[in-house]
């Protein structure tokens, strides 16, 4: 028999009135503080100099709520995709949810074994949550806006005008494995340092794809501005995925490895190494990694839109709001953005509960016997294509990938096994009678 | 109306300055984490529960031993390939603007010393090939063999 008050209490959380309700308080009460308090930070906003910072807090806590809100999604789709409901006990449709795990985690007991390096143990989920976060910087996320407290001045909706924009994001996704190594290293536990070693071959590994995927869109482009590479594909409508599909799968897939997801997830591969790097973690600690993982994720899905699915544009082939410095046109703008970001997500934690992990030796032979060839032909091909001007040409880059394409199947069928081994490949394994 | 230069605040503009105070916030922010859970989780110390996790049995030997061989030879292939494809960045910036632009004045000193498109591409390409000679012998080394 359930307690009846209990049972009370339970159903007035899962109304949808409380969280709709609450939501609505919750942002009506921000609205009025915002109007109130308008003549304090009146000066701010007239003065463009503060608009880096403006955009740097609107931005950072959007994607701190949409980590909370990643993992519950994640948890839907995974029951979506198991055929079963996922989580919907805390609150309407289970969306109290990540506001009862934070709770619960920071709550729990801050366990620091005795065997731990602890300066590193400490530093190492704060290192990761820096660097996942520092990323953002360059993403250009609405282009350009007539700032309407400050007449007469456009204003670039981004934290900072990097000229080397790709460069820096590039970095930044390599001092991503710092974390994850110094977490494994640190714990001083067998698992947890296989973990880290593995993550650290596999994130390493899965640059160079990385790499030579950019290096394609940067023939084309001319431009490590990402704004700048935003801003060719708004107004010619042309958005760079339709030009180099096959560079953009690179990209794509290489982005997967190195935010750790499956089918790439070595690194925690829960049925061999426990946790794997961070086995010895707790509390607020653990969920630091999970908030730098999956701010990685959208910060990486924001680099890979911005780079190849045209950024803030809101239609494919047509240059519609390419040049408009509107209020409204910046809303519609941003909301392509995020819409975009969002598909791609989706995508990401769809491939995670449909394909099943890579054996280690397949991770590796997929990285640099795979990829890096395909990704070395792929960029000698758009230099051919750029030093005969084709490299905007949609036929000449269709075809390019088409041929290459052609070459990686011709390659496989030639070579009579797939670039991830046959099982028969593996040394036969002897277990002893006991 | 007269087209507007975009306004770049000096915090944003081409230096690192708005990047250095994203870090200093994300710093402070995992820094609060940190302590807060410390402050806030309770504590009750033992020595079973303080000793590395091994599934639960007494640990056996050290952490710190070696390793696969194999790790170390991922790790300098991928320093030899990551600098090379770092080098190439610059010229992909380069080449397919002086291509277009050859005419700019800011192509002129680069045209005057013989930098053409077609012999920054001949350049590069000598440059690719010896990274893909690399790749192939170290291929046929055996080196991605892991099993």
């Amino acid at each position: 028999m359930q307690d009846p008050v209990v049972f009370r209490v339970e159903r007035i959380l899962r109304s949808p009135w409380l969280i709709f309700g609450a939501g609505a308080v919750l942002a009506g009460a921000l609205a009025l503080a915002l109007w109130l308090l308008f003549p304090l930070y009146k000066g701010l906003l007239a003065d463009p100099f503060w608009f880096p910072i403006l955009v740097m807090a609107i931005m950072l806590n959007l994607i701190l709520s949409s980590t909370a809100i990643c993992i519950l999604a994640e948890r839907k789709i995974a029951g979506f995709t198991q055929d079963r409901f996922g989580p919907n006990r805390v609150g309407f449709w289970g969306l109290l949810q990540p506001l009862a795990d934070g709770l619960k985690f920071l709550l729990k007991e801050d366990i620091i074994p005795t065997q731990v390096d602890k300066p590193l143990f400490l530093l190492a989920p704060a290192m990761a949550l820096i660097i996942s976060l520092s990323g953002f910087a360059v993403i250009p996320w609405a282009g350009e806006v007539r700032w309407p407290w400050a007449p007469d001045t456009l204003v670039s909706t981004q934290v900072a005008s990097l000229d080397i924009g790709v460069l820096y994001v590039l970095a930044v996704a390599s001092l991503g494995v710092y974390g994850v190594v110094l977490a494994g290293y640190a714990s001083n536990n067998k698992y947890a340092f296989y973990g880290g070693v593995r993550a650290a071959a596999q994130m390493i590994s899965y640059e160079l794809p990385l790499g030579l995927g950019l290096l394609c869109l940067l023939l084309t482009s001319g431009s490590l501005r990402l704004e700048e590479v935003v801003r060719q594909q708004a107004q010619s409508g042309m958005w760079y995925v339709f030009l180099h599909p096959l560079p953009f799968l690179l990209i794509l897939v290489s982005s997967f490895a190195e935010a750790n997801r499956v089918p790439f997830d070595l690194a925690e591969a829960e049925q061999e190494l426990v946790g794997g790097f961070h086995t010895e973690y707790s509390s607020m600690k653990f969920a630091l990694f999970f908030l730098a993982e999956y701010a990685h994720m959208i910060t990486g899905s924001a680099v890979l839109v911005a780079l190849f699915c045209g950024g803030w544009a809101p239609l494919p082939f047509s240059s519609w709001l390419a040049d408009s410095t509107a209020w409204w046109a910046l809303l519609i703008k941003l909301g392509a953005y995020l819409a975009k970001v969002a598909v791609c997500i989706g995508l990401f934690m769809l491939v995670r509960w449909t394909i099943p992990r890579f054996r280690f030796d397949q991770l590796m032979r997929i990285a640099w016997l795979s990829l890096v060839p395909v990704g070395i032909a792929l960029v000698a091909g758009t230099a051919t294509l750029t030093v005969l001007g084709l490299q905007r040409t949609w036929w000449a880059c269709l075809g390019l990938n088409l041929v290459a394409l052609l070459g990686m199947l011709w390659t496989a069928a030639r070579s009579g096994r797939t670039v991830t081994g046959r099982q028969d490949d593996l040394p036969d394994i002897h277990v002893e009678p006991a | 109306m007269e087209p507007l230069e975009p306004y770049i605040s000096a915090l944003a503009e081409s230096d690192f300055t708005a990047v250095g105070i994203l870090a200093l916030v994300a710093t402070g922010l995992a820094g609060a984490i940190l302590v807060l859970t410390h402050l806030l989780g309770p504590k009750r110390v033992g020595p079973r529960k303080h000793a590395p996790y091994e599934s639960g049995m007494e640990p056996v030997g050290d952490t710190r031993r070696r390793f696969s061989v194999r790790f170390y030879l991922i790790a300098v292939l991928f320093l030899v390939f990551d600098v090379e494809i770092v080098f190439l960045y610059p010229w992909a910036v380069l080449f397919p603007r002086l291509r277009d632009s050859a005419h700019q004045p800011w192509a002129q000193p680069l045209v005057a010393a013989g930098y053409s498109p077609l012999y920054l591409f001949l350049a590069m390409g000598v440059f690719f090939a010896l990274l893909l000679i690399g790749l192939i012998y170290e291929w046929r080394r055996g080196i991605f063999r892991w099993n």
